[in-house]
């Protein structure tokens, strides 16, 4: 298969401009006639849905959650980026692409990286105007902060809770279309399968949560806006519920699957307390521009963190990245707690933290102002740990968080599906090995405020005058029978043991063999046992009730079959990728100094997988990644 | 240590429920109310007896998907907490616990501690935007916005839309909910060309679905957000003038 990112030729700085103009449009009054399907109302799903319910299309909308303001998207914290230099401190579109593509490691595209930092421009316009409420200075204008070691203030953010005003932007618009009856929301209602015909996406077919109806949805388009797959770690920072079957349906139809070992490892998080932990707990990394992080020098030193004097402490991220110090990238900052907590440097009582110390800021600027700046998230902190950071450092370890994988798209956000479409999280495109904090919001508004909305134009225009194909054709029968053999057969195991332990054991794996440092030997054990696990799943799994009440372990059941099949992608993929970048650190390719070592001259491509069905082993595909404005270099931060 | 859970059961929307026991073992001040329920729940599989439903997701009391009724308050008893928030370390050992679902008229259940809150996309629905079309806002700094005036829009923002407040009201009213949203839009700049069509449709959809507003104040005691009952006062002024425009209008 030959890939074709549709990028067009030009200076970069034109590309998508003169590419809007030649993209085939649907007249106005013609977009009523287009039915698009958008699975997801998160902040990709739910801009993307407001958006083209504006325009006139007909849209509809499903999400698991009971309500569209549910999304995942609702829980992020810092803020987001945008090039608008209003600190007129150098910020610019080239600079916002430039970090970003060399903070992604250089494994993203440089085109479309470049028009994400262009439309970051209208984002906070748009937001602004809907009503997010986001900080203010005291002349009435907005107020920037910088965020994850960038070097210019263009965060935006909306107290420790700019995801949720965000999304709240989002979602007002989507009703304001649902008012409007342009769009159409089916709410507790979980897609199962993408339905192809005649290699086009025709739609979906869904299952009801509270009745377990089966039903098929056809449209001229379909949209996945449905996140990311931390979760196949089964701890992460993720919400409980996300998860990657959408994608992974889509995969196994035909969606090629792109970059899955690319997962990012947050270095702020509370640190497990102990079997039961369900999730864990993001702090947000803005802590990092006033905490200090150490652990004691010596091996196995138990004494409180106010018994061990300052000279006995190793504020190993300052001695190691003087320049950067506390602020080193999301991937740095994480490898090294875990460097430490492996040395058995690790603090708390279970030995599986680093300390984020504020004293010193508190010496410096005063309580009352590290109050201001970060008190929601103290209390945060203290009603889960029951210590209190203004006087007991905070406890961190790295924890999964954000998946920079996802389903390959083209510059139109297109799958190799034609007409199925992925934006947000759950697509590959714009972060490369590593994301920068406060871009996963910025993309998924980019995506789908921004860009969809237009490229879905050049497609649907040929195709005025055609019908969907209707949900009684035998490829939604098809899908429809599928969807109920693999509920009937989840229902049907009753074997010994719950979803909830299979996920767990599941995630052990992934976070031992695929989480923050990888190697071969590893990453082959992984391969022979998640299949193992998976089939013992199928064998021995309980799940309890009927499908059709509100069953939460049959939907986790379906999830977790998925995620078997992907973290087995994930694995086999880091496997192949023999260099480290970004979030992927293999631990034969690494510096002198233990810093990771990139293979451009083997590996600078995009690796996109097909399915090539269970048990037999997936087809690489890759695209070339050229890069002619930011020239390769190794990421430096001493 | 060791607790006692009475647990609302209830199979479906229209079936009957009624309470049931369970005895927890092994249950560390560490947890969360709600990965007290996963043990609760992981027990009852091996048991071979169907777990409890409850909503949730973020589990880090900002999606406004958990939310039930322990031992008689909306979200149990720390102030400004939601469930999913609330740790096992506020209770001791031999504690007994009595958790039911929000009951409201307004709150239909779906089955156990699930209920069914779409009454509140409605409000939304009906008013609560700004209506902006996507790409045709001026430059975000345009328009001023005294830093008082956004803060207060981001305390009534802050509503993670959970239905406490309905929950908690002996009548069973959406005030605080629909007050929030009406006082984040009414009070900034960008929301006053459509102050009043907002007020009344919102707060018209309102009284469709959930009951009167007494001013018994419980709302904002169970709110997880501590949204303030001022912003009921504001929606009550805004309603007002919104009615007196129209009639004259
Ligand atoms: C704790 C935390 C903090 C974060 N902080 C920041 C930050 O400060 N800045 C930043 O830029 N990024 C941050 N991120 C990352 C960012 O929040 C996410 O990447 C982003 O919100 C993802 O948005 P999305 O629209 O792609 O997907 P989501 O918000 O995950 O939405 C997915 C949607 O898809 C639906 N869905 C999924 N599968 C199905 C299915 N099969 N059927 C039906 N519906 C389905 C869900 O119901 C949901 O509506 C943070 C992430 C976390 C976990
Ligand atoms: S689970 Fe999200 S608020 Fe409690």
């Amino acid at each position: 298969m030959q890939l074709d990112n549709k990028i067009p030729s030009g200076p970069i700085e034109d590309l998508w401009e003169q590419h809007q103009f030649e993209m085939k449009l649907v007249n106005p009054n013609n977009k009523r006639k287009f039915e698009i399907i958008i699975v997801g109302s998160g902040l990709a799903g739910a801009s993307a849905a407001a958006t083209l319910g504006e325009l006139g299309y007909r849209v509809k909308v499903f999400t698991y959650h009971d309500s569209p303001r549910r999304a995942h998207s609702i829980a992020a914290q810092g803020g987001i980026n945008a090039a608008k230099n209003y600190k007129g401190d150098g910020d610019s579109v080239f600079r916002l692409f430039y970090d970003t593509v060399k903070g992604g490691d250089f494994r993203s595209r440089e085109a479309n990286v470049y028009r994400l930092a262009q439309v970051s421009l209208q984002i906070i316009d748009q937001c602004v105007a809907q009503g997010v409420p986001f900080a203010r200075e005291y002349g009435g204008l907005l107020d920037n902060r910088s965020f994850g070691g960038a070097q210019v203030s263009r965060t935006f953010y909306a107290r420790g809770q700019t995801g949720q005003q965000l999304l709240l932007g989002a979602y007002q618009a989507l009703e304001r279309q649902v008012n409007a009856g342009t769009v159409t929301v089916f709410n507790r209602s979980e897609m199962l399968d993408v339905v192809v015909v005649d290699g086009r996406a025709a739609g979906i077919v869904v299952r009801d949560l509270i009745t377990g109806e089966v039903t098929s949805h056809s449209a001229h388009a379909v949209v996945l806006g449905t996140g990311g797959y931390s979760n196949a770690f089964y701890l992460s920072t993720n919400a409980k519920a996300s998860n990657a079957t959408a994608i992974w349906r889509a995969h196994r139809k035909g969606a090629l699957f792109a970059n899955p070992c690319y997962t990012q490892i947050h270095p702020t998080c509370i640190p497990p307390s102990g079997e039961h932990q369900s999730k864990l707990t993001l702090m947000s990394e803005s802590l990092r521009n006033d905490g200090r992080i150490w652990v004691p020098k010596e091996i196995g030193d138990d004494r409180p963190a106010d018994e061990i004097p300052e000279s006995e402490r190793d504020y190993y991220l300052e001695r190691r990245y003087p320049a950067f110090g506390n602020l080193v990238p999301r991937d740095v900052a994480s490898r090294n707690a875990k460097t430490m907590v492996d040395q058995g440097r690790g603090v708390g009582p279970r030995n599986n933290g680093v300390y984020l110390d504020f004293s010193a800021a508190i010496d410096r600027l005063g309580a009352t102002t590290i109050k201001e700046r970060y008190s929601n998230l103290f209390e945060m902190y203290e009603r889960i740990t029951g210590e209190d950071p203004y006087r007991v450092p905070m406890r961190i370890y790295p924890a999964p968080h954000y998946t920079m994988g996802g389903l390959w798209v083209d510059y139109h956000l297109e799958t190799t599906i034609p007409g199925l479409y992925a934006i947000g999280e759950a697509n590959f495109s714009d972060h490369g090995a590593n994301r920068l904090g406060a871009s996963a919001l910025m993309q998924g508004l980019a995506d789908g405020y921004f860009v969809l909305p237009y490229t879905i134009g050049d497609y649907l225009a040929p195709l005025l005058g055609a019908k969907p194909v209707p949900t009684d054709h035998p490829a939604f029968a098809a899908a429809e029978a599928d969807v109920r053999d693999r509920v009937a057969a989840l229902l049907g195991v009753k074997g010994t043991r719950s979803v909830d332990w299979f996920h767990r054991e599941l995630g052990k794996i992934v976070w031992d063999y695929c989480g923050m440092a990888r190697n071969e030997a590893g990453l082959e054990k992984a391969l022979s046992e998640i299949p193992a696990l998976r089939a013992e799943f199928h064998r021995d799994v309980r799940v309890l009730g009927e499908n059709e009440t509100y069953n939460q372990s049959l939907e986790k059941a379906g999830r977790v079959a998925d995620f078997f099949e992907l973290a087995e992608l994930m694995c086999r993929d880091a496997l192949h990728r023999a260099e480290s970048c970004g979030g992927h650190f293999r631990e034969e390719s690494q510096t002198e100094d233990g810093e990771a070592l990139r293979d451009d001259e083997h590996f600078a491509y995009v690796a996109a997988w097909e399915w090539n069905g269970q048990g037999t082993e997936p087809t690489l595909h890759t695209e070339d990644l050229k890069f002619d404005y930011v020239s390769l270099s190794q990421r430096s931060y001493k | 240590m060791e607790i006692t859970l009475r647990v609302w059961r209830q199979p479906g929307p229209d079936a009957p429920g009624d309470f049931e026991t369970y005895r927890a073992a092994g249950i560390s001040e560490d947890m969360s109310f709600l990965e007290m329920l996963d043990v609760v729940n992981e027990q009852l599989i091996a048991e071979n007896r169907e777990p409890i439903a409850f909503d949730h997701d973020c589990r880090e009391g900002i999606c406004g998907s958990c939310g039930f009724m322990i031992d008689g308050q909306a979200h149990g008893p720390q102030r400004g907490t939601a469930t999913c928030q609330l740790h096992m370390r506020q209770y001791t050992d031999g504690a007994e616990i009595t958790i039911e679902p929000f009951r409201a008229n307004g709150f239909p259940i779906v089955k156990d501690l699930a209920v069914n809150r779409k009454a509140f996309d409605r409000i939304v629905e009906s008013g609560g935007y700004i209506s902006v079309a996507t790409g045709s806002a001026p430059d975000a700094n345009l328009i001023p916005v005294p830093k008082a005036t956004a803060d207060r829009a981001m305390d009534a923002a802050a509503c993670i839309g959970c239905g406490a407040c309905v929950a908690a009201c002996p009548n069973g009213a959406g005030q605080l909910f629909t007050a929030a949203k009406l006082a984040h839009l009414n009070l900034l700049p960008q929301g006053k060309p459509e102050r009043y069509t907002r007020a009344e449709a919102m707060v018209d959809t309102m009284e469709h679905y959930f009951g009167s507003c007494t001013n018994m104040g419980e709302c904002s005691v169970a709110c997880p957000a501590e949204i303030s009952l001022d912003f009921i006062a504001l929606l009550n002024g805004e309603y007002a003038k919104a009615k007196l425009r129209s009639r004259r209008a």
